[in-house]
């Protein structure tokens, strides 16, 4: 449903991302993992037309969308969060998701848009008073604001940007928990983006490794968990970290 | 909220039946005047609730009054047709101004010191063009020949006056919160917190903030058409330029930005203060009021953010009653 081709994205001399070039099929998640600065976020900006991409193609459904205005693209039926959540204080939280399946859909109907704010809280368990505000929500709550705020605008792909840092263990298999179940019950596409190996590697069914701006590793968790580029680059040179990261990773990973 | 609505309407009965009971002109010329500047200030309210701080609003409020006066004396066009002509050519303007500032990000002090720049610009092509628009020597709209007053939207009678301005004034509370109640609102908010997270839930951010500009620097066309056609004399320094800008802001802000009489009551507030200031001292005291203006908008900003009337309605709020009323 999602093919780049030759994606590429320069500021000024730097390249953060380097002629990457993936597919996304219909149904699976897709986890894209790297350290800080690889250029997993300006992939993210780029998909959702934040970023105008520098060279490269993004077709999604068979439609070019490089460049578009963010909201074309969130309209076609890409929904995003953001790494730190962004909600808007001065709404409620009702209203935060209201304004997404308002605006996100098209602007058809109010009680339509109230709807699709029911739905998205309820499935990511927040409360659905029409009252409630945002200030009240913890980290976790927030995140699953951004969440529903994505899911609102009714999207057949969605693009998780989710650090789940600042979670405690229980939170992030949580969280893992609930893109699994947008998947399977509401049939979504999924990418994620995480930084912690392990809690992704269990829930996605493909993973992709990016390194400075460029991809090193694709593939099923199981494989590219054991790619010694992948140890190398990603968890770092230091011998006895990073085998037991890995180890870690595996283990999660249910290899 | 039953209660709410027989409230409005006895104000509302009250404030028709007036003129009828009290005919003394001096105070309804001062009523006439502040409904005129509430239902300006009502306008720029509606943008400057969502932080789009515009000090160009005495720009459209002049081509709305010199618009419509100038196609009256010179090619007798009846205001009736002069009044949607001047809006539009403020809407354009509007349009001309917003669409870069809105397109290129230019946003907080930025877009101030642009739409700043517009309120300069359209005084200085007034004065300029002073062979048409009389310069900053101001400007009178053509008595109308005898029997045509309403086809030249002029009558001598206060009392129908007031009852435009009544009219008038109700509109803009009624456009004030059909934004408020409206979609648009929430878009709004989104933006002005933040552009990106905003446009990532599907909003058209370039569009949005240019229709609720549009739509007041509309509102702020018609309000300086009716300031000209009632008081038969205009000039750079009542009906554009800074300070009608600067009093603007002014009064939005003392009144209370975000509940819909809070400019109204920041219109009575300017406008008793010129008027103590004018009786009390005449000349002397010439340019006194934006003294007090500069001084208390600066009191307020810090001590009263959300105005007077905002500050008043959040204090008489006992329980922690929901916002959003359906």
């Amino acid at each position: 449903m999602l093919t780049v081709e030759g994606l590429v994205k320069r500021f000024g001399g730097f390249t953060a991302v380097n002629n990457v070039s993936f597919r996304v099929e219909q149904g699976e998640i897709l986890g894209l993992i790297g350290p800080n600065g690889s250029g997993k976020s300006t992939i993210f900006n780029m998909l959702s037309g934040t970023l105008t991409p520098t060279a490269g193609s993004i077709l999604f459904d068979g439609a070019e969308i490089a460049g578009k205005a963010p909201h074309r693209i969130i309209n076609s039926g890409i929904g995003r969060t953001f790494q730190i959540p962004r909600p808007f204080h001065r709404l409620t939280i009702f209203e935060n998701v209201a304004l997404a399946g308002y605006y996100g859909q098209g602007r058809h109907s109010r009680s339509k848009a109230d709807e699709a704010a029911e739905r998205a809280l309820r499935m990511v368990g927040l409360p659905t008073d029409r009252h409630a505000s945002v200030d009240g929500l913890g980290a976790a709550g927030l995140k699953k604001l951004e969440l529903a705020k994505a899911l609102a605008t009714g999207p057949k792909l969605l693009l998780a940007d989710e650090s789940l840092g600042g979670l405690d263990e229980h939170e992030m298999d949580q969280a893992a928990d609930m893109l699994r179940k947008i998947r399977d019950e509401l049939g979504i596409t999924i990418i994620w983006v995480e930084h912690i190996m392990g809690v992704l590697m269990r829930v996605v069914d493909r993973v992709m490794v990016l390194d400075h701006g460029e991809k090193i590793s694709e593939g099923l968790p199981s494989v590219v968990a054991s790619d010694p580029r992948v140890i190398e680059v990603y968890l770092g040179t230091d011998a006895d970290s990073s085998q037991a990261a890995a180890a870690e990773a595996r283990r999660r990973a249910g290899v | 909220m039953n209660f709410r609505h027989a409230a409005w309407g006895i104000g509302l009965a009250a404030l028709i039946a007036l003129p009828f009971v009290y005919r003394d002109p001096y105070h309804l010329h001062i009523l006439v005047l502040i409904l005129i500047w509430s239902f300006a200030y009502t306008a720029w309210s509606i943008m400057g609730r969502f932080g789009l701080v515009s000090l160009g609003h005495g720009g459209f409020m002049g081509v709305g009054a010199y618009v419509t006066a100038l196609l009256w004396n010179h090619l007798d066009v009846s205001p009736w047709i002069g009044i949607p002509v001047s809006m539009v050519a403020a809407g354009i303007l509007a349009l001309v101004v917003a669409y870069p500032c809105f397109r290129f990000r230019i946003t907080g002090h930025y877009f101030v010191l642009v739409t700043l720049a517009l309120s300069g610009i359209v005084l200085q092509v007034i004065t300029a063009t002073r062979d048409y628009t009389g310069g900053s020597l101001g400007y009178t709209p053509n008595r109308a020949r005898s029997g045509s007053g309403l086809m030249a939207l002029q009558f001598d009678d206060k009392t129908t006056w007031y009852l435009i301005a009544l009219a008038v004034w109700v509109l803009g509370l009624l456009m004030w919160r059909w934004v408020d109640r409206s979609m648009s609102r929430y878009a709004m908010e989104a933006i002005s917190e933040d552009e990106d997270a905003a446009a990532a839930a599907g909003v058209n951010v370039t569009a949005e903030k240019l229709k609720i500009t549009l739509i007041s620097a509309l509102m702020t066309a018609l309000a300086g058409a009716l300031y000209c056609q009632y008081q038969m004399f205009i000039s750079p320094d009542t009906v554009s330029g800074i300070a009608v800008s600067l009093q603007m802001v002014f009064a939005a802000i003392v009144g209370g930005l975000y509940v819909s009489l809070g400019p109204t009551v920041g219109a009575i507030i300017t406008i008793l203060l010129a008027e103590v200031l004018r009786i009390g001292f005449g000349t002397k005291a010439v340019g006194w009021d934006n003294l007090v203006y500069g001084l208390l908008l600066v009191i307020f900003i810090i001590f009263l953010p959300k105005g007077i009337l905002g500050s008043v309605l959040d204090r008489l709020k006992t329980q922690p009653k929901p916002s959003g009323t359906k």
